[in-house]
């Protein structure tokens, strides 16, 4: 592997400063986080730079950590790869719970449009710039952003499950049905 | 205007009027799907066209639409295996596999020399079967049906080693974690040598059908083309980004599964087109048949699963006649096993690419997230760039040659 892990870290933190941090090796993929407001810059620099050379955008994708501080609530994640040297890199942009916006890195990679598109569609992550910021998989219709953690795997008005169809009264019935 | 139901406002509406202001011809608006018999599969393209010229198009996808993320994040692990073999169920133990070699990154849990080749072995025959149906089908889509039917046999015979070694025939479920569920059987590997015995006579005879047959190249030589530098920026990986001419093939840059112990080429086109997206999908058949012949010659004895207790099912007679076993069989498949807090990426090649997923554990029974990387949903996104300018019937043998599978798209 030509290109070491301790480049990488240093030409970004040389380039970017604080705007790259908690660099660390996750089993085998390089990870760090970069501040909402760089990622394009951030991706820019690793696909252009001489030594650097990520030429692949390989997967975009949202998660929602309700759980965390109101600034980190959402995470964008970006796999790149470096088809010369062959050496995956990971980075999460961490958003904050109220509104969350970052921007399109379609002027980048094409690719990036529709995978941005299902961002958006499940997590309701705006992607500014993007040149057809619409649902992709769902309906337009739909409201709400359903891979979010708040949102139920199943209706909780189903009635096709309800136990009395099948010959069982519980008391806490509507509590099954969320389940 | 009124008549095509189309909403003022859109961008064709307004392409339409300029059209007819600038020499009064007329354009018309083509909806190719979603359930036309030439899409194979659902999903509908809204065409703008010039006579049989298409202008432009846009796509509309997630028809059927499963939600599989999100029923992955609420399920244990071995109930998620189902889940993988519906999105690219042309080759679903491909996706399967994927699966568990995933699981064990993130458990990091060494699996036999054994299982390994058996692992090469399934899921270079479910390649095979995956590149039948697209090559055929492009054989059809351009009118030649024989070779559909002619090779379809085939398929089905790859169907009759998955049924003795799991039990199923499309929707696989396939394998355990660290293994697989029991050893093959003789008559397993003796239905893989007959496969690859007899199978190289059929794909040579459909090859010499297709492959130099004037009116197949008059229909896929220069159609749908794609550079390799737009197909590189559009996420496009497998067969149709080596089509493009880039050697980039997962089993050889980062070999999984013990892919680095055979000896095979991976073939690359020039011209991005649908002819040689057809060619690279050919040559790879042989590849793969190539790859089975060594690992069944060179199959090492040894346990066909790991020696992992936590997360291996116990084997079914003890479930039956022993508390213990029953208890565990239980506790693995409901989720109850120690589960690391991580974050794996792990990557196959797939029948059409890059077959990638992205697993958050939290330590909980299911995982926190889980994406799955569908090569098919991301470069599905260039068909509209591939067609444009060329004429509805060079759409439909593009579409076909990309081999978008519809569960792939949608998950």
């Amino acid at each position: 592997m030509a290109l070491k892990t301790s480049v990488i870290q240093e030409k970004l933190e040389s380039k970017f400063g604080d705007k790259v941090t908690g660099f660390t090796q996750v089993k085998d993929i390089f990870s760090f986080e970069v501040a909402p407001e760089a990622n394009n810059e951030v991706m820019r620099f690793l696909k252009e730079d001489p030594a650097l050379r990520f030429n692949f955008l390989t997967d975009v994708c949202g998660v929602h950590y309700p759980d965390e501080q109101p600034e980190r609530q959402f995470a964008v994640v970006y796999h790149m790869h470096n088809w010369f040297d062959n050496i995956r890199i990971r980075f999460k942009c961490f958003l904050n719970g109220e509104n969350p916006e970052i921007d399109t890195v379609t002027g980048l990679f094409l690719g990036a449009n529709w995978q941005e598109r299902e961002t958006y569609d499940f997590y309701g992550i705006i992607f500014k710039g993007h040149p057809q910021l619409k649902r992709i998989l769902n309906m337009d219709e739909m409201v709400s952003f359903p891979l979010r953690k708040e949102f139920p795997m199943e209706d909780g008005g189903r009635t096709d499950k309800d136990d009395r169809f099948f010959g069982r009264v519980t008391d806490n019935a509507t509590q099954i049905n969320q389940e | 205007m009124s008549d095509l139901l189309l909403p003022p406002e859109h961008r064709y509406a307004k392409m339409i009027e300029q059209r007819q202001n600038e020499d009064g011809s007329e354009l018309s608006i083509l909806n190719l799907g979603p359930t036309h018999p030439a899409t194979h599969g659902i999903f509908q393209n809204i065409l703008l066209m010039d006579g049989e010229r298409i202008l432009d198009g846009e796509g509309t996808v997630g028809y059927i639409h499963r939600a599989f993320e999100k029923i992955a994040e609420n399920r244990p692990f071995y109930q998620i295996t189902p889940l993988t073999d519906r999105m690219n169920y042309c080759s679903a133990p491909i996706n399967n596999m994927g699966w568990w070699m995933t699981l064990e990154k993130a458990l990091d849990i060494e699996v036999p020399k054994r299982v390994q080749y058996m692992r090469v072995i399934i899921m270079e025959l479910a390649r095979i079967a995956d590149h039948i149906i697209c090559n055929s089908v492009l054989g059809v889509d351009t009118g030649a049906l024989t070779g559909f039917l002619y090779v379809f046999q085939y398929r089905e015979k790859i169907y009759e080693i998955y049924e003795e070694i799991c039990g199923a025939r499309l929707t696989t479920n396939m394998g355990r974690i660290g293994g697989f569920e029991r050893d093959w059987s003789p008559a397993a590997f003796r239905k893989i040598n007959e496969f690859l015995d007899e199978f190289p006579k059929i794909w040579g005879e459909f090859e010499s059908l297709l492959t130099r047959n004037r009116i197949f190249m008059d229909r896929t030589i220069d159609v749908g083309p794609i550079s390799a530098e737009k197909a590189m920026s559009y996420g496009f990986t497998g067969p149709n980004l080596r089509a493009a001419g880039i050697d980039y093939d997962i089993r050889v840059m980062k070999p999984y599964s013990s892919y680095e112990d055979f000896e095979f080429d991976v073939p690359v086109g020039k011209s991005g087109d649908t002819y040689d997206r057809f060619c690279v999908r050919n040559a790879e058949v042989w590849e793969s048949l190539k790859i089975i012949r060594q690992a069944v010659d060179k199959m090492p004895e040894g346990p066909f699963h790991a020696n992992v207790p936590d997360y291996y099912l116990p084997p079914k007679e003890e479930v039956y006649n022993n508390m213990e076993a029953l208890i565990y069989h239980f506790k693995i498949v409901m989720g109850e096993v120690p589960v690391p807090k991580t974050e794996v990426y792990h990557a196959v090649e797939g029948g059409n690419g890059e077959l990638g997923f992205y697993l958050i554990t939290d330590g909980s029974r299911t995982p926190y997230r889980l994406h799955f990387r569908r090569p098919c949903f991301i470069y599905y996104q260039a068909f509209n760039d591939m067609v444009r300018g060329q004429m509805l019937s060079d759409a439909i043998a593009t579409l076909s040659s990309l081999n978008v599978i519809a569960g792939e798209l949608d998950a």
